[in-house]
């Protein structure tokens, strides 16, 4: 495995030179340690560039696809996923990457996240989760916690947090995984078994706005929020034997769901195959 | 064309519109039920997988839209389509189609509205919506079938456009063309002219997918082609990342509007029936278009001198053959299933040329040749 430490070069190499730099994300910001996780999980495949789509929505993570040298596609708000179906369905060869935020894909597009795993189509979905709309200035999200503070909830939230990766696999995807940033390679490791798997699979990465969120909330500066993460992480494993209310505020890290469904793409060839008798 | 040994069928507009697509290459259809359109998404559910096609029933109507435009961006020749409520929520996707230049067709099968309205009843009161549905300054192009012969034609000539000048074509039928079972010849393919979206032939590391050419239509790269680019609905540079140069965005929102401007003669299609020597003149489309047609027939029977002028393409909206008519008649009208859409283009062109009428009916019935009748014997 590339570690990552040592892997500022190989990420270079993915990155786009004619794009004009710098990126739009914020100083500390968790996305770029997601983006790297991501490079190197697909160099560890060896994946062709061409044959790989990074399709993304509205928000600070889907700004992700703009810098890589990918075929690559920034969508709007919520439908990453709704045009990532039709690129992969008129292209099954492609392997098609959607990378959206907690707002993104469980707000606007939550519509569009369950059925797409409800489908179980070949696509790997990373949820870049900060807990808030950041780009937009620190609007609650649907994984903003139940007592926190953003611009609108000043008065504190009083709405209950979504569990995205739990979620998923009550939606049906095949795999699903949780990480932090702070946990990089663990992070790099799911993401790379995400990319193997049969039909739909999604990466949840936990991460932090310490700009909006941090601010908001009195939780330090991001190096803060990332000992938080080291601190208050737990794996699936050990969140099993636990009871439920101790492992309520914890960050279950690992393999939620793994398991072998049938994949939209290929029940697709076969029923094109049926058709044509 | 006409063959005699051509086996003749009885179809419907919706019927006519999948077979005008699968002869215009269509292969991806991504659709959500809703009446009048939804036969279009059952026989598109059957034909297409036998051609190697695919269909897929989307969670709701802006995800149909964004797969159509996925799967035109993989290659695919792209189809939707719609009535009135679903066409509203597909609006947002059609403005990203518009800018990012991607091919493809949305049927709207228009029925009464606002709202849920009229789901059964036949109606023309999407028409502007067709025009501005979508937000910002956007070039489009829509055009309207009056037949099932028409359905399969112009369906044709939507793809064809969408593929040559990189740009989402709306397709506007209603309700009586959609169920009207007609008797039609389905052309060969080979009779069928088809035409393909260019492809850049240049090396990758050449390639400028948004150069500003004189044309105005880059050539387009499909995903998975070698041509590694960035797509976004964000105002982009010639290399398709985000800008907000001034000069950029300017000389971007020029060339989408250049590269249908510059081919009015081409996109404009209108047809002519006993214009030239007319007194009064129709100007109509889609069904109602047909009643005025009749309408004419009839009068010029009786002794008026009456034509049509049926507008095939509404926007880029023909100016130049509506004017011809507009200075040659002693009255022209409008007969519209809406509140008077199309007549408030009609007027906007015409200076003090002539009288314009309108008729309208906004009750869920089709208009009939004897209403039309009926107000030409009261202009002569």
């Amino acid at each position: 495995m590339v570690k990552h430490r040592d892997s500022t070069h190989l990420v270079h190499q993915y990155l786009r030179h004619n794009k004009k730099f710098p990126h739009v994300w914020c100083p500390g910001c968790g996305n770029g340690i997601v983006l790297g996780a991501l490079i190197r999980a697909i160099h560890q495949h060896q994946y062709e560039r061409d044959d790989i789509v990074l399709v993304s929505g509205i928000g600070c993570s889907s700004r992700m696809p703009v810098y890589v040298d990918f075929n690559t596609i920034h969508t709007l708000h919520g439908r990453a996923l709704t045009f990532a179906t039709g690129i992969k369905l008129a292209n099954p060869k492609l392997k098609v990457i959607v990378v959206t935020g907690d707002g993104d894909s469980m707000a606007i597009g939550g519509n569009h996240f369950i059925h797409a795993a409800r489908r179980n189509i070949d696509i790997t979905t990373i949820i870049l989760n900060n807990n808030i709309y950041g780009m937009t200035g620190g609007q609650s999200s649907p994984t903003t916690n139940y007592g926190d503070k953003s611009t609108t909830a000043p008065y504190t939230h009083i709405e209950h947090a979504f569990k995205i990766s739990e979620l998923a696999v009550t939606a049906g995807a095949s795999f699903v995984a949780r990480g932090t940033v702070y946990h990089a390679d663990k992070l790099q490791k799911l993401i790379e078994a995400a990319l193997t798997k049969d039909g739909f699979s999604v990466v949840e990465a936990v991460t932090h706005c310490h700009v909006q969120y941090g601010k908001l909330n009195k939780l330090g500066s991001n190096v803060d929020m990332m000992k938080w993460q080291k601190d208050n992480s737990i794996t699936v494993q050990k969140a099993a034997k636990m009871k439920e209310e101790d492992v309520e505020d914890k960050i279950t890290m690992g393999v939620l769901m793994d398991k072998p469904l049938p994949n939209f793409t290929k029940e697709m060839a076969k029923l094109k195959d049926r058709a044509k008798e | 064309m006409a063959n005699k040994d051509k086996k003749s069928v009885l179809i419907q507009g919706n019927q006519a519109i999948v077979e005008g697509a699968i002869a215009a290459g269509c292969n991806f259809y991504a659709g959500y039920p809703i009446t009048p359109a939804t036969e279009i998404a059952e026989m598109m559910a059957n034909r297409l997988p036998r051609i190697g096609g695919t269909f897929i029933q989307m969670e709701d109507e802006i995800a149909s839209m964004g797969a159509t435009v996925g799967a035109a961006l993989s290659g695919a020749k792209a189809l939707t389509a719609t009535s009135g409520p679903g066409f509203s929520l597909k609006q947002e996707i059609i403005g990203y189609a518009c800018i990012t230049e991607v091919p493809c067709v949305i049927v709207n099968v228009m029925r009464g509205g606002p709202s849920t309205g009229l789901p059964t009843c036949p109606s023309q009161g999407d028409v502007m919506q067709a025009r501005w549905g979508t937000h910002g300054d956007h070039p489009i192009i829509v055009l309207a079938v009056s037949s099932v012969e028409d359905s399969f034609d112009i369906t044709v000539t939507a793809f064809n456009m969408s593929e040559k000048f990189r740009t989402p074509v709306i397709l506007l039928s209603d309700e009586v063309v959609a169920h009207t079972r007609e008797k039609f010849e389905i052309p060969d393919p080979e009779d069928v002219q088809v035409y393909n979206r260019v492809k850049p032939t240049v090396p990758p590391e050449w390639y400028i997918p948004y150069e500003n050419t004189a044309r105005g239509v880059p050539p387009m790269a499909s995903f998975g082609d070698g041509y590694r680019y960035h797509v976004t609905g964000l105002v982009h540079d010639i290399h398709g990342f985000p800008t907000e140069r001034r000069e950029e965005v300017k000389a971007f929102t020029e060339r989408i509007h250049r590269k249908i401007s510059h081919f009015y003669k081409e996109i404009q299609i209108v047809k002519k029936y006993m214009t030239e020597d007319a007194d009064v003149n129709i100007i109509a489309y889609g069904s109602v278009a047909r009643s005025a047609i009749h309408a004419a027939k009839e009068a010029r029977k009786q002794g008026f001198k009456v034509g049509v002028l049926q507008l095939v393409t509404l926007f880029p909206f023909p100016r130049k053959d509506v004017e011809e008519v507009l200075r040659s008649s002693k009255r022209v009208i409008v007969p519209e299933m809406n509140m008077g859409q199309i007549a408030r283009e009609v007027k906007r062109v015409n200076k003090n040329y002539t009288r314009v009428v309108k008729l309208n009916r906004y009750d869920g019935s089709l208009i009939n040749p004897d209403e039309i009748l009926r107000l030409i014997r009261e202009a002569l």
